[in-house]
C-alpha cells in the first residue's frame, strides 16, 4: 500500500510542472497567439524562484518571484509580437534561446548552492491519515495550485463572458476587432498569464521537484507542455489528463526497469511520449470537434487598422 | 533548433574570445565543453581545472572556453574557431568530440590538441582519461557495509563502456564484502536531467533499495536520499552541501593537476602527444571525505583506496561474466583495451544490458 501511495505522489510531482505550463500556454493559444518560448520562460522562472528563495530564505517569496519573472519575461514576447507584430514562431524560439542563456548567466553564483524547499502541506491529524491523508492533504502547495488553476481556466474559458470573448479573438481577430473588442489588450493579458504560469512551473522545478539550480534544469519540459496543448486539442481537462498520463507512464517505466522487466530501456524511456500521443489522439479523434477547438487565427500577427 | 542554439552560442563565445585575444606573448590554452559549466558536474569539474591552470600559471597563460558544444559535426567549427583564435593548446573534454578533433588537428599541425576519454591519437593530438572505475570499487564496498537490505539502486545514463565498467567495478567491490549483494539498475537515457534523476531515485527507493549510486550528473538523487533519510554517493563534484546527512562520499574528478602539467609542458616546449589514463594514484580520481559512516567502514574504504593507489586493479581475477562463463583467471588483470571496450556485465548483476 505504501509503495502505491509513494508512486502516486511521485507521479503528481512529475505531472505538476507540465500541467501548469501547459494550462498557461492553452490560454495564450486560445487567444490566437503561439508562444514557443515556454521553455525559456520556465527556466527563467526556475532561476528567479531559486535565486529569490535562496537570498531571502523563504520558498514562498521564491515562488512569487518565479511567477513575476515568468510574467515579465513573457512581456518581452508580447511587446515584440503584439505591438511590433513580429513573427510569433521566430520570436518564441528566440525567447527560449534567450531564456536558456540568460538564466545560465544569472544563475552562475547559485550553482552548487543548496536551495530552499517549499514544504508539503501538513494539517495536524489529517495529513497523517494513511493513504488519503498523504495523497489529498499532504502534497506540496504547487500541486493544489495546479489543480485549482485547471478548474479556474476551464470555468473562465467556457463559463464566463470574458472567456468567450478571448476565444472569439483566437478564432477571428479581425471580426473581434470589428466588434470593438480590444484584441491587443486581451492578448497581452493572455500572454502574461501564460508567462506567469510557465514561471510558476519553473519555480516548482527549482523549489519543489529538485530544490537546486543548475543550467538547463528544465530539460525540455517546456516543449512537452507545448506538445500537450496541441495533443489535448486546446481543452483544459485533456491537458490535465495528458500531463498525468505522461507522468504515470514515465514513473511506471522507471519502476519497470528497477523491477527488472527485460524490455530495452530505450523503448521504456520513449513510452511516456508514445502513450501520451496515442491516448490524446484517441480522445480527440473526432475531426469536427478538433477543428472547432483549434483557434483559427493561431499564430497570425494582428495589426489593427486605424 | 539545437543547431541554431549552437550557432548562437559559438558566435557569442567567439565575441568574448575576441575580447580576450589581445596579449599575444602569453600562451593561450583553450577548452571545449559539451555541457554548461554550470552543471555542477562533469563540465563544471573540467572548468575548475581550467581555473586552476589560470591560478597556477598566472600571467604566463590566458585561457578561453566554449561551453554547450554539441557532440558530432558541429564540434568541428568550435575547434577550428579556437585554433584560428590563436589557441596554442586545446582540450576537448567529451568522448563525442573525437572525430572533430582528429580532423581539426590535421589542419592545424602547430596547435597542440588533447582529447579526453577517446582513443584516437595523432602527431599533435594526445588523449587523456580518468579511471573512475577505481573509485566505484570503493563505493561498492561502502554500499555493501552500509546497506541494511543488501540492495543498492544504480541510476545510469547510457550503456557505453565507461558506464558499464563502473557498474561492474561497483558490484565487484560490493561482493567482496557481501557476496549476496544485489543492485537494481535504472537507465534514464540522459546525462543530465535533475527531474528524471530524482524520479529514478524515488522509484529505486520505493522498490527496496536503501542506498543510491549514480552515473548521471546532478545532485537530485542525493537530495531524494536526504529527504528519505537514506544514503547515497555523489558524482563528479563534492555534493555534501546538498545532502549533509545522506552523502557517504562522492566520486570526484580532479583535472587541475593534469591540465597544469600539460600547459606547463606547452610553455616549456616539451609537449608531446600522450596517452594517459589517470587514476586514484595520480590524484585525478578522488573520493570526497567519508561521512555518515562508522569508523570501521571508513578505515576499510581508506585501505582499499590505498591499495588501488598502490597499483592494484579492481578488475583482477577470478572474475566471471554475467552468464557464469569465466572472464579472468585467478590473478589475471584486465588490460586497458578490454576495459575501454567493455560491453558485458560481470556475475551478480540481474539487469539486462541494453545493446
Amino acid at each position: 500500500m505504501d509503495i502505491t501511495v509513494n508512486i502516486l505522489l511521485t507521479i503528481a510531482t512529475a505531472a505538476t510542472p507540465l500541467l501548469i505550463a501547459a494550462i498557461g500556454e492553452l490560454v495564450v493559444e486560445r487567444s490566437g497567439v503561439l508562444n514557443l518560448g515556454v521553455e525559456g520562460m520556465m527556466i527563467m522562472g526556475a532561476v528567479g524562484g531559486f535565486g529569490a528563495g535562496y537570498l531571502t530564505g523563504s520558498p514562498w517569496i521564491g515562488l512569487l518571484a518565479a511567477i513575476i519573472v515568468g510574467a515579465l519575461f513573457s512581456l518581452l514576447f508580447a511587446v515584440m509580437t503584439l505591438s511590433l507584430a513580429t513573427n510569433q514562431v521566430a520570436t518564441g524560439l528566440s525567447l527560449t534561446l534567450l531564456g536558456l542563456g540568460l538564466s545560465g548567466m544569472i544563475g552562475t553564483s547559485f550553482v552548487g548552492q543548496p536551495g530552499v524547499r517549499l514544504p508539503n502541506l501538513d494539517i495536524p491529524g489529517i495529513s497523517s491519515i494513511p493513504v488519503v491523508g498523504r495523497l489529498i492533504f499532504g502534497q506540496d502547495p504547487v500541486f493544489y495550485i495546479s489543480i485549482a488553476l485547471t478548474a479556474a481556466v476551464m470555468w473562465f474559458l467556457f463559463r464566463t463572458r470574458t472567456g468567450l470573448t478571448l476565444r472569439s479573438i483566437g478564432d477571428s481577430h479581425t471580426s473581434a476587432h470589428a466588434l470593438g473588442i480590444k484584441v491587443i489588450r486581451y492578448r497581452y493579458l493572455a500572454v502574461v498569464f501564460g508567462g506567469a504560469c510557465a514561471g510558476l512551473a519553473g519555480g516548482h522545478l527549482s523549489l519543489v521537484y529538485t530544490p537546486q539550480w543548475v543550467e538547463n534544469m528544465s530539460a525540455g519540459r517546456g516543449w512537452i507542455a507545448l506538445a500537450l496543448v496541441v495533443f489535448a486539442s486546446w481543452r483544459p481537462w485533456r491537458v490535465l489528463a495528458g500531463a498525468y498520463i505522461f507522468g504515470a507512464v514515465w514513473i511506471g517505466q522507471l519502476h519497470a526497469q528497477a523491477f527488472g522487466i527485460p524490455v530495452p530501456s530505450q523503448f521504456l524511456s520513449s513510452l511516456p511520449y508514445l502513450a501520451t500521443i496515442v491516448v490524446l489522439v484517441l480522445i480527440s479523434r473526432n475531426k469536427r470537434l478538433t477543428m472547432m477547438n483549434t483557434p483559427a487565427s493561431l499564430g497570425q500577427p494582428f495589426v489593427p487598422d486605424r | 533548433m539545437k543547431k541554431l542554439l549552437i550557432a548562437l552560442m559559438t558566435t557569442a563565445a567567439a565575441l568574448s574570445l575576441a575580447a580576450t585575444a589581445e596579449a599575444a606573448d602569453k600562451l593561450k590554452a583553450c577548452w571545449v565543453y559539451t555541457g554548461p559549466i554550470g552543471d555542477f558536474g562533469y563540465s563544471y569539474q573540467h572548468d575548475q581545472g581550467r581555473l586552476e591552470v589560470e591560478k597556477a600559471l598566472g600571467d604566463k597563460v590566458e585561457t578561453a572556453y566554449l561551453e554547450n558544444v554539441s557532440e558530432g559535426p558541429d564540434a568541428d567549427r568550435a575547434f577550428e574557431r579556437l585554433a584560428r583564435e590563436n589557441c596554442k593548446i586545446i582540450f576537448g573534454t567529451s568522448f563525442g568530440f573525437m572525430d572533430a578533433e582528429v580532423k581539426v588537428a590535421k589542419k592545424f599541425p602547430k596547435v597542440m590538441f588533447e582529447h579526453a576519454t577517446g582513443f584516437k591519437t595523432g602527431d599533435n593530438l594526445g588523449i587523456y582519461n580518468a579511471r573512475f572505475y577505481e573509485g566505484r570499487y570503493v563505493l561498492g564496498q561502502i554500499a555493501a557495509k552500509e546497506s541494511k537490505k543488501g540492495l543498492a539502486g544504480y541510476i545510469v545514463s547510457f550503456p557505453i563502456p565507461e558506464v558499464v565498467m563502473g557498474i561492474n567495478s561497483f558490484i565487484l567491490g560490493a561482493q567482496s564484502v557481501n557476496p549476496d549483494f544485489k543492485v537494481k539498475i535504472v537507465w534514464v537515457n540522459s546525462w543530465f536531467d535533475p527531474g528524471k534523476e530524482a524520479d529514478a531515485a524515488k522509484a529505486l527507493f520505493d522498490q527496496g533499495a536503501d542506498i543510491i549510486v549514480q552515473h548521471t550528473d546532478s545532485t537530485a538523487a542525493l537530495q531524494v536520499a536526504e529527504e528519505r533519510k537514506l544514503h547515497g554517493f555523489g558524482q563528479s563534484s563534492d555534493m555534501i552541501k546538498f545532502a549533509p546527512n545522506a552523502q557517504l562520499t562522492s566520486l570526484t574528478d580532479e583535472w587541475g593537476p593534469y591540465y597544469i602539467s600539460r600547459v606547463q609542458a606547452a610553455l616549456d616546449g616539451t609537449w608531446k602527444p600522450d596517452n594517459v589514463w589517470l587514476g586514484i594514484k595520480d590524484g585525478a580520481v578522488k573520493l570526497a571525505p567519508y561521512t555518515n559512516m562508522p569508523d570501521d567502514v571508513k578505515a576499510m574504504a581508506e585501505a582499499t583506496e590505498k591499495k588501488i593507489a598502490g597499483g592494484w586493479n579492481p578488475f583482477t581475477g577470478p572474475i566471471a561474466k554475467q552468464d557464469g562463463s569465466p572472464w579472468l583467471k585467478d590473478g589475471e588483470v584486465a588490460d586497458d583495451g578490454t576495459l575501454l571496450g567493455m560491453n558485458f556485465y560481470v556475475k551478480g548483476i540481474d539487469d539486462k544490458l541494453p545493446q
